[in-house]
């Protein structure tokens, strides 16, 4: 029997790790315990719950991880408000990889890079993250800036102290909505984090996060004197399919679970503004 | 070329029914729709247009895609593809000219890598019998997208006349069609259907949209078509249904559904419509909240979007069927009149 | 037909010049004699598109729910079966009556296309009518038809006249009919149950899903419609079975009861011509019968027979065949 890329695998959830109030990250795996398939940051999978429905995530977990996948869900509607309810052993249907990636093999090689993430908008950056740190060699600088609206909201802060904060050449900048017992850093939205920081402008910078905070934090960027070629990010619409046949994240000529979901800046300008 | 009386038709149908599936416009409740073959249906092949086009042939309105069941906290994934080799080939019998195009449009996208299993399953079982028309209406613009009504493509192209039914084999599959039938045909007709083609063409030329300007539907307007203020007003009475999109031959939006049945969840696929107020609704949020937004979406898809995509291929074949179900009667040849005719080259 | 095409343009005119109405809702001419759309015109410059002709089957009445929402005051032109659908929405507090300015028109009768095409032959190029006679020219000559058998379903058994009170007619009205528009409904139910379900199961099974009959209904005016809230659990797009098919139509046959004004308009617009009004019209039946006769429509208040309680209702269990024991 040929492939259909509609019939997805069966995975075995192996971990749940709750990160914040309303966000859940998920490791899966198959039914025989090994990774379920091969995918480049910023690629998305759709993960479904039989009977209740399918949906886009994007998959968290690096490619250099071998053994599992992770998604970092948020709980926001009947889908994902089923699968926070899962438990290790549930088992789940997964499909993919889908979309363009980041060019990781590309013309992210040899730069300094700039990650900029505004709450659950860490999940895709976490994949690309990682995978830099794998061939850390590959790439120059790199400096993280992440905002959410509190230290609670912050997913996966466990690995960004432990891990990213004390390697070198990883610069990470957090910052909180508004000021919170228990939180020394910095206090702040997050464009405006970025302008204080007053970042090198020759650095490729990712941003993904809600609009309000694209919208903004671009803004910031381009008056620190950022080429809109060298930002990108990732767009998020509704799904059915992920291979660019049900039409429904159409925008403009294209389709973002095919053409993206990673675009850069330059390429947005050119759809039309309905995303 | 190859001709049988118009009386003897029913032997035909009944030859190729016995050992292939025949899909054939019928009617059925007062309306013509393709439907299988069977002794004692109201076959009506010389239907302009059956309402719903032939494409649910090949991509269904509903289909089951697969079967889950839940054995504990085991979930097994039940491929029902495998009762596709148990499926017979069929005949898609009747076909005109625009239709058959809008496979060419719907080919481009099912079996584009990823290819659509379902899809190319039943296209593959396909021969498809086209008939070229010979009483156009006033609806019909196929001739504006290059189409040439008298002379469809197809694995076999037939024509129709007062007396019979002339048949051409253009294919592999077609010439496979003609040798199972051809005990049942005389050779002739290039006369009778060349004069029929000269007779059309001339009606062809005279229709009311023969001369519709698509200049400006190019993707480098893709900006300013989608900006353009006149959406507003021309989008102003639709209703929202999916009348539009279900009779439209090249529309192939789908939904992915799961039900719950008594041996298991089913999930199955259904057409779709962008017209629909859920169509982008996503938990946090919609990318198109208004209805003219919809609509844009709907023609800015056939006439720009698509073709920006597919070389040029518009996904408009001109059958008219919008143009003559709109229940409010808004269709793409408005649209088209009203941006099409703004060219600001 | 051109007399009142012609009073109607001179009433929007003067409405738009002397700004007392922001906009006036009527129908703008399409590209044929026979494809007219409803329209805005808020200016007297885009009156110049304005069309009242013999194909305006469509009742503008659920447009103004929109309407009647935004800056201004909206006149709109109803026929005498619209202004029913018009007092009903008044009703139902979905349009808000103030804002609104009514013209109601005559009608006689609007015609159907498709059955007008299945008459003649060639290419239609001009429809006139006179009296019962309506002549049509093709590409391939003259036709002479007669109306009762080209007008539009809704039209042929209709005896409507124009229910909004205070504001302006141009109307003559037509003079009374001796039809019966239960006829059908009755041959319907001369049927054995066999042979209704054969009728309704090949009807509704040409359904299509395109909603075209529920959207247009200006009964059905839910903000959010039971089949496409996905939290609902019977949320769908397509039908499982020719069973669901059944159910989606019953089940909004019975939630439009009592509230429907027998408009017509599923019927008109369904492209696949299910006479959907027929579901509709066996309920209004079975009210006249069960409760006394009712017309949803006539006025914009009062009581309604299925959400008013009086002790002498019939019992449900003593109902038999739509008739109390």
């Amino acid at each position: 029997m040929i492939e259909e890329t509609l019939i997805p695998k069966v995975g075995v959830i192996t971990d749940v790790r709750k990160d914040t109030p309303d966000v859940k990250t998920f490791r899966v795996v198959g039914t025989d315990g090994k990774k379920l398939f091969q995918h480049m940051p910023g690629q998305c999978a759709m993960v479904s719950v039989p009977g209740v429905g399918e949906c886009m995530f994007s998959i968290t977990s690096s490619p250099t991880n071998e053994e599992y996948m992770e998604f970092s869900i948020k709980k926001c509607g009947c889908v994902t408000e089923v699968i926070h309810s899962l438990e290790v052993g549930a088992q789940i249907t997964v499909r993919g990889p889908y979309g363009k990636n980041f060019p990781v093999e590309g013309e992210f090689k040899g730069k300094d890079l700039l990650f900029i993430a505004g709450g659950i908008g860490l999940a895709p950056l976490r994949s690309v993250i990682n995978y830099v740190r794998h061939y850390r060699q590959n790439y120059g600088k790199v400096v993280i800036v992440y905002g959410a609206r509190s230290k609670d909201d912050l997913v996966d802060i466990n690995e960004i102290q432990t891990e990213w904060m004390n390697e070198e050449n990883i610069e990470v900048y957090l910052t909180i909505d508004r000021p919170q017992e228990g939180w020394d850093g910095h206090v702040g939205f997050v464009p405006a984090y970025v302008k204080e920081l007053g970042l090198d402008p020759n650095m490729t910078a990712v941003l993904c996060g809600p609009p309000i905070m694209i919208k903004f934090t671009l803004a910031g960027l381009l008056e620190l004197g950022f080429q809109k070629s060298n930002v990108f990010t990732t767009l998020e619409l509704r799904m059915k399919c992920g291979v660019g046949k049900c039409g429904r994240c159409n925008v403009g000529d294209k389709f973002v679970c095919k053409d993206g979901p990673v675009f850069r800046m330059t390429e947005l300008d050119e759809l039309p503004d309905e995303y | 070329m190859l001709k049988i009386a118009k009386e003897n038709l029913n032997a035909l149908y009944a030859k190729i029914n016995e050992t292939m599936g025949l899909f054939i416009p019928i009617k059925k409740a007062g309306e013509v729709n393709y439907h299988v073959w069977g002794e004692g249906k109201e076959v009506s092949i010389e239907t302009l247009k059956t309402v719903k086009s032939p494409k649910n042939m090949f991509f269904p309105q509903t289909e089951n895609m697969m079967k889950f069941k839940t054995d504990g906290k085991n979930l097994e994934i039940i491929d029902v593809r495998e009762s596709f080799n148990e499926r017979r080939s069929f005949v898609l019998f009747g076909v005109k000219a625009c239709d058959y195009k809008a496979i060419e449009v719907l080919d481009k996208v099912f079996l584009a890598d990823p290819v659509d299993s379902f899809y190319q399953d039943r296209r593959q079982r396909t021969t498809v019998v086209t008939l070229a028309c010979s009483k156009p209406e006033e609806s019909c613009f196929c001739g504006v997208f290059g189409i040439d009504a008298t002379a469809p493509q197809g694995d076999v192209t037939t024509w129709l006349d007062n007396e019979y039914l002339y048949w051409q084999a253009n294919t592999e599959k077609g010439e496979n069609l003609t040798t199972l039938v051809k005990e049942l045909m005389e050779n002739g007709g290039e006369t009778e259907v060349a004069a029929q083609q000269e007779a059309t063409k001339a009606v062809l030329a005279k229709l009311p949209f023969a001369a519709l300007d698509l200049s400006r539907f190019k993707p480098e307007n893709l900006n300013d078509l989608f900006n353009d203020p006149a959406w507003e007003e021309m989008s102003e009475a639709c209703l929202g249904c999916g009348t539009c999109t279900f009779v439209c031959p090249t529309c192939q939006c789908f939904d992915i559904r799961d039900f719950k049945t008594n041996e298991g969840v089913v999930r199955y696929r259904c057409w779709d419509s962008c017209m629909y107020s859920d169509f982008t609704l996503m938990a946090h949020g919609n990318s198109r909240t208004t209805q003219m937004q919809r609509f844009r979406q709907r023609f800015m898809h056939k006439l720009v979007y698509y073709p920006s995509q597919n070389d040029g291929l518009y996904s408009c074949v001109g059958c008219g069927r919008c143009v003559n179900k709109c229940p409010q009667r808004l269709n793409i040849v408005k649209v088209i009149k009203t941006l099409g005719g703004k060219n600001d080259d | 037909m051109k007399e009142v095409e012609l009073k109607m343009l001179e009433r929007a005119k003067a409405l738009l010049e002397r700004g007392e109405v922001a906009r006036v809702i009527g129908w703008k001419k399409g590209d044929f004699c026979f494809d007219p759309t409803p329209a805005s015109f808020e200016s007297v410059d885009e009156l110049k598109d304005f069309t009242y002709d013999w194909f305006c089957g469509a009742n503008l009445s659920k447009y103004l729910i929109q309407m009647s929402k935004k800056d201004g005051k909206t006149a709109v032109f109803l026929k005498p079966c619209d202004t029913y659908s018009f007092n009903q929405l008044v009703k139902e507090h979905r349009i808000a009556r103030e804002k609104v300015y009514v013209i109601a028109v005559e009608c006689l009768g609007k015609l159907n296309i498709e059955a007008i095409k299945e008459k003649t032959d060639g290419i239609v190029e001009s429809v006139s009518v006179v009296d019962k006679d309506v002549k049509v020219v093709t590409t391939s000559g003259e036709f002479t038809l007669y109306k009762p058998e080209v007008v539009l379903s809704k039209c042929a058994v209709c005896n409507k006249t124009h229910q909004v009170k205070d504001e302006e007619i141009i109307i003559h009205e037509r003079p009374e009919r001796d039809v019966n528009r239960f006829e059908e409904v009755e041959k319907l139910e001369a049927m054995t149950a066999e042979e209704r379900f054969a009728f309704w199961k090949a009807q509704l099974s040409k359904c299509i899903r395109c909603n075209a009959c529920r959207n247009v209904c200006p009964a059905c005016s839910c903000i959010k419609c039971v089949f496409d809230n996905p939290q609902s659990g019977i949320a769908a797009k397509a039908n499982d079975s020719d069973f669901e098919e059944q159910l989606f139509h019953i089940i909004r046959a019975f939630h439009v009861s009592g509230r429907c004004t027998d408009c017509g308009e599923c019927s008109r617009v369904c492209p696949q011509n299910i006479p959907l009004h027929l579901l509709n019209r066996k309920f209004i039946k079975d009210i006249d019968n069960l409760y006394g006769e009712y017309q949803a429509g006539e006025t914009s208040d009062g009581k309604t027979p299925l959400t008013s309680y009086s002790e002498n209702d019939a019992e449900p269990t003593d109902v038999v065949n739509g008739e109390a024991k």
